[in-house]
Parts: C-alpha cells; sequence; structure tokens
C-alpha cells in the first residue's frame, strides 16, 4: 500500500442553523485503501461527506486533495478533482436510461452520442466485473442495478476517489459479497475509498482504517486489523453497549393470524402473492425474510387491508371476544372499528407513515385524532406520547414542533415505530424498522419487538439482515417471487440455509 | 358542409392553431425546466400587446410604412414584453422560491390587466372606435408566397397562411430534437426530473430554469403576438388572450408534453374551437358550448395517459415544486 494522502480534512466544523452536523473534524484517506466512517444517527458522516462532494460548504476548515488545499463549492469543483460520491438516496432521473444517468452534466468533446457512451460504459463495467444495461431505464431497475450505475457514474467521470453513502442497506448478502469484490479490485487499481456504513461486520472485512464520529466529532482512526466489534462500537457509542439480542421463549402462545391459501395481484396485473398460507402466533416473532420485492411488502398491506385480495383469507382470533374474524376486504379503518389491531411500519417511512411537513405531534395525531370527542382537536395526549417518545427512543430532534422531515432517517424512524407501537396493538407488523439505523437505534428497537412479543403481541417481522432475523425471530418464513419458500425455526437455522432459501424459486425466474 | 366551407373551416382551424402551438410549445420548454408556469395566459397577453404598442409608435411616427420593418419592429417589442413579464415570475419562483402555482396566476391576471390597460389607452388615443387596429401591419403579417393562391386546393390548405405558422411549426419541431437529441435537452429534462440529481452531476439547476423559462415565455408571447396579429388582422381586443393562453396550457398536457404532439394537437385543438360557425343551424349558445371541446379532450387525455402509466408520458417529476440545494 502506498501511502500518499488522496483526501486531508483538517478542522472542518459546518453548522445547520443552531445544530452543529460537524465540529472540527481532521480525517486522512490513502490512495490505494479502504477508510470506514462510522458513527451514529446524525453523528454527521453524511454531511462531512457532502462537504466533500461539494453539496455543502464548511463554515470552517481545510480541505486538501493530494496535498493540495482546495476549495469545492458544487459537485462540479468536487468532478474536477475526480471526487465522486454515491448517496445513499441514489441520484438519479428515472424516466432516463442507465447511459443517460451516466453521461447527464458531462461536457464532453464532439457530438451528443449515446450509443458511443454505452460501449464505454460496457468496458468500465468490464473492467470491474459489473453487471449493467446501459439501454435499461431506471425505474425498470432493482436497487442493485441502481446502484450500480450510480457507481459507474462516478467512475465513468474519472473519479479517482470514491464516496459510497451506506452502499449496502438495501442489498442482499449475496449482491454485497459482489459489491464489496468490485470495491477491492478498485482499492487494488490505487483509487481511495470511503465507505459510510452501520454493519460492523462489513467494517471489519472490507476497510483497510475506520474513522469513528460521535455527535459531531471526530472520535479517532482505528487499523482495521487491531480492532474489534466491541472497540468499535465504544468508539462509537461512547460507552459499552451488549450486542446481544435477549430471545425469550414463546410464552401462551395462541394462533392470532391465520392466513390461508392468499393470492395478490398488483397494479401491472402481476401476480405478486401467490398461494401464501401460515400462522402468525401471539407471544412470537415471525420472522419473513426474502430478496426485496419478493413480495413482503404486499402481504403485509394484504393483512393490513391495504392491498386488494384477489383469493384466500386472512383470519383473525380476537382475544377479548374469542370470535374469528375475517379481515378480507376490510379497509384500515374497518379494521380497526373491529378491534383488531394492526400497526404497520412500512417499507416507506416518509411515503406511508408519516407526513413530512407535518411535526412530530402532528405526525401523532395521526393515529388517534378521530378518539377526540369535541370539534377541536385535542392536543395534549398527542403532545405527551411525542414527548415519551422522543425520551424513550433518546430520538435527536430540537423539540416536539420539529417537521419530521427535517430529522435524520434513523430518527424519523424511531418517530415512526415509537407511535405504532404505542397504540399497544395486538399483532405488530413491521418491515424493515432498522434499515438505515445505526447500532444503538437498531438494539433499540430489537428490544421493542421483544417486549412486545412478552406481552402478548403477534410480532411479523421483514427483515433484510439476516444475522438478525436468526438472532431475533422465533420462527423465520422465507418468501420467493410470491410464494413460501421454506419456514424455519429461529433456533436451529443458519444464515445460509435461509440465504439458500431466499434464491430457491428466483433462479429459475431471473430476477423476480 | 360544402367544400369551400371546409377549406374556409381548414385555413381557420391551422391560422389559430399557430398561436396555441407557440404557447404551448413554450409552456412545454418551461415545464421541462419544473417550472410550472401558470402566468402563459398573461405572458402571451403582454407578448401580444406590446407588439400592438409597438406598432402604434411605428404608426405614429411618420415613417414611411414599409411591411418588413413593421414585423421586425412588431415582433422585437413582443420578444422584449414577454421576456420581461416573464422575468418577473423567474425571479420570484426561482430565486426566491414562491409558489409557482400563485404566482403563475398572479401573473396572468396582472399580463391579461395591463394588457386591457394599455389597449384601452392606444384605443382611446386611436380616437376610441372600440378597437386598436393597425390593418397594414396585418397585411403584412398575412402575407402569403406569391404563388400560394395559383396553387389550387394544395395552396389553400397548405401555403396560405402568415410566416408564423411556419415557424411555429419550425420552433416546435426544433424544441422537439433538443429536448429529445441533445446534450443540453437532456440537462434541461434531468433539472424538471430530479434537480438535486442534475444538481449533483454538476449542472447549473437555477440557470437552466432561468434560461428555459425565459426563453419558453418568449416562444409563448410570440404566441399572444401572433393570435393578435395574424389572425385578428393586428385589432386589438381586449381579454380575448385569456381563453387561448388555457388552452395552450392544456395542450402541453395533451401533446404529453412533446412539441411534435402538440402540432397536431394545436390543429386539433383550433378546429373544435372554431368549428361551431361551420355547423349550419347552431345557436350562439352552442357555439359557446362547442369551444370547451379542447378541454374536454384534454381530460380524456389525462385519464388515457394515467391509466396506461407509462412513466415516460408523466409530468416531469419535480414539475412545480421549488429547489433548495441545502435541504435535506
Amino acid at each position: 500500500m502506498n501511502n500518499k494522502a488522496a483526501i486531508e480534512l483538517k478542522n472542518i466544523t459546518k453548522t445547520f442553523g443552531s445544530v452543529i452536523a460537524n465540529k472540527d473534524i481532521n480525517l486522512t484517506v490513502n490512495r490505494g485503501e479502504i477508510l470506514s466512517i462510522l458513527g451514529e444517527n446524525g453523528s454527521g458522516k453524511t454531511t462531512l461527506m457532502n462537504m466533500i462532494s461539494g453539496i455543502y460548504y464548511p463554515d470552517e476548515g481545510q480541505i486538501f486533495v493530494d496535498g493540495e488545499e482546495v476549495v469545492i463549492r458544487s459537485p462540479k469543483d468536487a468532478f474536477d478533482l475526480k471526487i465522486g460520491m454515491i448517496h445513499q438516496h441514489f441520484k438519479l432521473v428515472d424516466v432516463f436510461s442507465a447511459a443517460e444517468n451516466i453521461v447527464l452534466g458531462l461536457k464532453e468533446e464532439g457530438k451528443y452520442d449515446i450509443k458511443k457512451a454505452e460501449i464505454n460504459i460496457k468496458e468500465i463495467a468490464d473492467k470491474y466485473s459489473f453487471e449493467v444495461e446501459p439501454s435499461k431505464k431506471i425505474h425498470e431497475m432493482s436497487v442493485s442495478e441502481k446502484q450500480t450505475v450510480e457507481i459507474i457514474k462516478v467512475l465513468y467521470r474519472g473519479a479517482d476517489i470514491l464516496i459510497l453513502d451506506e452502499p449496502t442497506a438495501v442489498l442482499t448478502p449475496q449482491e454485497t459479497q459482489k459489491l464489496f469484490a468490485v470495491l477491492r479490485k478498485m482499492r487494488d487499481d490505487g483509487k481511495a475509498i470511503i465507505i459510510i456504513t452501520h454493519k460492523l461486520h462489513e467494517v471489519l472485512s472490507l476497510s483497510d482504517r475506520v474513522a469513528v464520529l460521535r455527535k459531531g466529532e471526530y472520535i479517532g482512526t482505528v487499523e482495521t486489523k487491531n480492532t474489534s466489534e466491541s472497540e468499535l462500537t465504544e468508539m462509537m457509542v461512547g460507552k459499552k453497549i451488549d450486542l446481544n439480542i435477549d430471545r425469550s421463549e414463546p410464552k401462551n402462545t395462541a394462533d392470532r393470524l391465520v392466513i390461508k391459501n392468499l393470492d395478490c395481484i398488483n397494479r401491472e396485473g402481476v401476480k405478486v402473492l401467490d398461494d401464501i398460507s401460515f400462522t402468525a402466533k401471539a407471544g412470537e416473532i415471525l420472522g419473513i425474510a426474502g430478496i426485496a420485492g419478493s413480495g413482503q411488502r404486499e402481504l403485509l398491506e394484504a393483512i393490513a387491508g391495504l392491498q386488494h385480495i384477489q383469493k384466500g383469507e386472512v383470519l383473525y382470533n380476537n382475544p377479548k371476544t374469542d370470535k374469528t374474524e375475517n379481515l378480507r376486504d376490510k379497509n384500515p379503518l374497518q379494521i380497526r372499528e373491529l378491534g383488531v389491531r394492526l400497526s404497520f411500519v412500512p417499507e416507506d417511512r416518509l411515503g406511508m407513515g408519516l407526513v413530512g411537513n407535518m411535526d412530530i405531534v402532528d405526525n401523532m395525531m395521526l393515529r388517534s385524532y378521530r378518539k377526540g370527542k369535541s370539534v377541536f382537536l385535542e392536543r395534549k395526549r398527542p403532545k405527551d406520547l411525542a414527548l415519551k417518545i422522543i425520551d424513550d427512543l433518546e430520538v435527536v430532534t430540537p423539540n416536539e414542533n420539529t417537521p419530521v422531515r427535517r430529522l435524520s432517517g434513523g430518527n424519523v424512524q424511531k418517530v415512526l415505530v415509537g407511535r405504532e407501537i404505542a397504540a399497544s396493538p395486538t399483532v405488530l407488523m413491521a418491515a424493515y424498522p432498522v434499515r438505515g439505523l445505526d447500532i444503538n437505534s437498531s438494539y433499540m428497537i430489537y428490544n421493542l419487538l421483544n417486549e412486545q412479543k412478552e406481552k402478548g403481541v403477534a410480532v411479523i417481522f421483514v427483515g433484510e439482515d439476516l444475522d438478525v432475523l436468526v438472532e431475533l425471530c422465533d420462527r423465520i418464513m422465507v418468501i420467493g417471487s410470491g410464494k413460501i419458500t421454506g419456514v424455519v425455526d429461529g433456533r436451529n437455522t443458519t444464515k445460509e440455509e435461509i440465504g439458500l432459501l431466499m434464491t430457491k424459486t428466483d433462479r429459475g425466474e431471473g430476477n423476480g | 358542409m360544402s367544400f369551400e366551407m371546409l377549406i374556409a373551416f381548414i385555413q381557420q382551424s391551422v391560422r389559430l392553431s399557430s398561436t396555441l402551438l407557440l404557447g404551448s410549445t413554450g409552456e412545454i420548454i418551461t415545464e421541462k425546466s419544473g417550472n410550472l408556469n401558470l402566468g402563459t395566459p398573461g405572458i402571451m397577453a403582454s407578448g401580444a400587446i406590446s407588439g400592438i404598442i409597438g406598432a402604434y409608435f411605428y404608426t405614429k411616427s411618420g415613417i414611411p410604412f414599409n411591411p418588413i420593418v413593421s414585423i421586425l419592429i412588431t415582433f422585437g417589442c413582443a420578444i422584449i414584453g414577454a421576456l420581461l413579464t416573464t422575468l418577473i415570475y423567474c425571479f420570484l419562483t426561482i430565486t426566491l422560491k414562491t409558489n409557482q402555482n400563485v404566482t403563475g396566476l398572479a401573473l396572468t391576471t396582472f399580463g391579461i390587466g395591463i394588457s386591457n390597460f394599455i389597449g384601452s389607452l392606444i384605443n382611446g388615443k386611436m380616437g376610441g372606435t372600440g378597437i386598436a387596429a393597425f390593418p397594414e401591419i396585418g397585411e403584412a403579417y398575412r402575407a402569403t408566397l406569391p404563388f400560394a393562391d395559383k396553387l389550387g386546393v394544395f395552396g389553400k390548405i397548405f401555403l396560405s397562411y402568415g410566416f408564423m405558422t411556419y415557424l411555429g411549426i419550425i420552433i416546435a419541431v426544433i424544441v422537439a430534437f433538443v429536448i429529445t437529441k441533445t446534450r443540453v435537452g437532456l440537462n434541461l429534462r434531468a433539472v424538471g426530473e430530479n434537480p438535486a440529481t442534475a444538481d449533483a452531476a454538476g449542472i447549473n439547476v437555477n440557470r437552466y430554469k432561468y434560461t428555459a423559462t425565459c426563453l419558453g415565455g418568449i416562444i409563448s408571447g410570440l404566441g399572444g403576438l401572433c393570435y393578435v396579429m395574424d389572425f385578428a388582422a393586428a385589432n386589438w381586443q381586449n381579454n380575448i388572450l385569456d381563453q387561448f393562453g388555457w388552452l395552450a396550457v392544456a395542450l402541453v398536457i395533451f401533446a404529453v408534453w412533446r412539441p411534435n404532439i402538440a402540432v397536431f394537437g394545436s390543429i386539433i385543438f383550433g378546429a373544435l374551437y372554431v368549428i361551431g360557425p361551420f355547423i349550419l343551424g347552431l345557436s350562439n349558445k352552442s357555439q359557446e358550448l362547442i369551444k370547451i371541446l379542447p378541454y374536454l379532450v384534454t381530460i380524456v387525455v389525462l385519464v388515457i395517459v394515467s391509466i396506461r402509466d407509462k412513466k415516460e408520458n408523466q409530468p416531469p417529476q419535480s414539475l412545480g415544486l421549488a429547489y433548495f440545494r441545502e435541504e435535506r
């Protein structure tokens, strides 16, 4: 490894109004190395990277590229310095093809020729063994394909300093391994790579060095080979935390939800759920694993009354009346009026769960406004609830009247999960509740789910981190292309077994 | 309908279509940059009245009349007038990031109002006969190729129009080409679809928005000029451009944001608008009813487009939204 510094940050400070996002950060990344940046939500990792890529401008401090001080005022300046950033939320135009997105904003010599660009893209793809179809439209692509386009986009611009903001948050284990192989190839090619991630085992397996931020401050950089998960967590959180999930034996289990032969067809007329039958028991966590887009979302939506059910039954055993009710073809409100409580944490937390422009209190009221007795809204109780959630779940926010949109991803998630749990449900469905969350918050959510389970709630947990599914869930149901490919016992299964089940039907039908 | 009437009907349709085509081509450029400019009727009116102002001072100056000069002067005035009006919209929505709908509607009210005021003023200065008319300039705008009337039916249907009809089609075709086939067009579409992406790709979002909106405003303004000089033969009438402005905005949706489709759409809209008098025995009431047909057709297109749900036929994704860079 040659130890030439590609980027050096000195005393970088950035504030947003009264919030200090970064304070006196010093950081170096060398050529031919992968540096991980680790930190909790709101610790300022993304803000820091945005300053290198020209989205934000630092209030104080200096940036050096190859030993020379530079001023990066816009993304264009960053390109000129060969810095490329792959954002957590992809910056791609949906209706454009991969090639169009890649050449976007470039000032190439000569005529605009998309065909030529497509050939160049193929060359880059072959060099690092990417798989990409240059003429495919973005909106027809899977998440991992989109990410590939993002990476090629920066490589196409000749970037040799790459910044990846949580690249694995949305990938399957197999896709993650592929991505890492590509990143290692680039490192060996002499590129400097910065990767932001929460997943400690990825940090350890991929990076050469790890820099840790906490609450906007720089804590330190360690060599990966000289560190361990527990040391990194301690640096990150500032205290030792327990990384074990406490899985209790299910008690007083009773069949709460019985799903029989469920079929669903989506808006495009494609069958998304095919003959799904299972039982969710009270006092147990049922995990659902599967490649993204295999029908997890539709399944939860069908149960919650948000998706039209073509065929099959959703039977709910009401613990209060001991009666069995059929939830099929009832709307969410009717389901609640029947005394059936389903709390639902949608995958798309800002799209379906919360209203971004409303503050935390108002978002609490979305679930409770019908309870009020007078014509005027009652704000006292939602406000108490909001304050309780902020307190219990350690939501980082100036106050309870801050629009949810302004919170960082993890904090938005906490507000949503907190609200759903506060409704004291009998069935709690959570889809990717820890997506994009750091370790501390993730474990907080796992513990919350466990608490609910002990209270006798039937918990349905759709997860992507197989390690967690295996540790947390009592039973794990695997679905592939809308079909159940297997149900395994969480206590004696392995990640590999689930991984195999995930791809079982998938192999025959391509990337379903 | 007799054959002569059919020909006359086609001619009327095409004459009116030029106004709509220019108006909507301008609005398409604007919308492609993510700006929903509902000030289009106001901008068209301001383009038209600026042309009238130019015509008034040119006629009044006592310089011997020359058709080419009269066209250049009115054309230039219309461009300046439309540009100034559009700049108000640009400054408010792009720089100050005000709500585009409200700003646009206010601009329409403003543009229509100010053009009515100036129109009445000029009318008063010209003797208060009710209309400000410049027949010579109207002639100049409506001049056709000298051999057009020797070519029979073909000449009547295709060559009997003033230069602005052809100019409108040429502009529409060029704009369609630029939007779909060039790097500038790619960047422009990216700004309208996803400005954050465009910004991250090193495109100057505000510059694209300003340029596209101003250029769009100018072209829309020429649509207004085309109406008053060509279709109305240089007679100013208050409040008339309002409805054509809204038709132009509806045409943008009808044409699913494609100027080449707008060429045909504008003729259909023009035909639906002028068909009333050509249907014999139709009362005045019914004629007015027929004028709303273009809007009905637009709704049908909207419904079809949203049922088919093809991403490429949807409005630009961030249409109507202001772009703030430092917002999460």
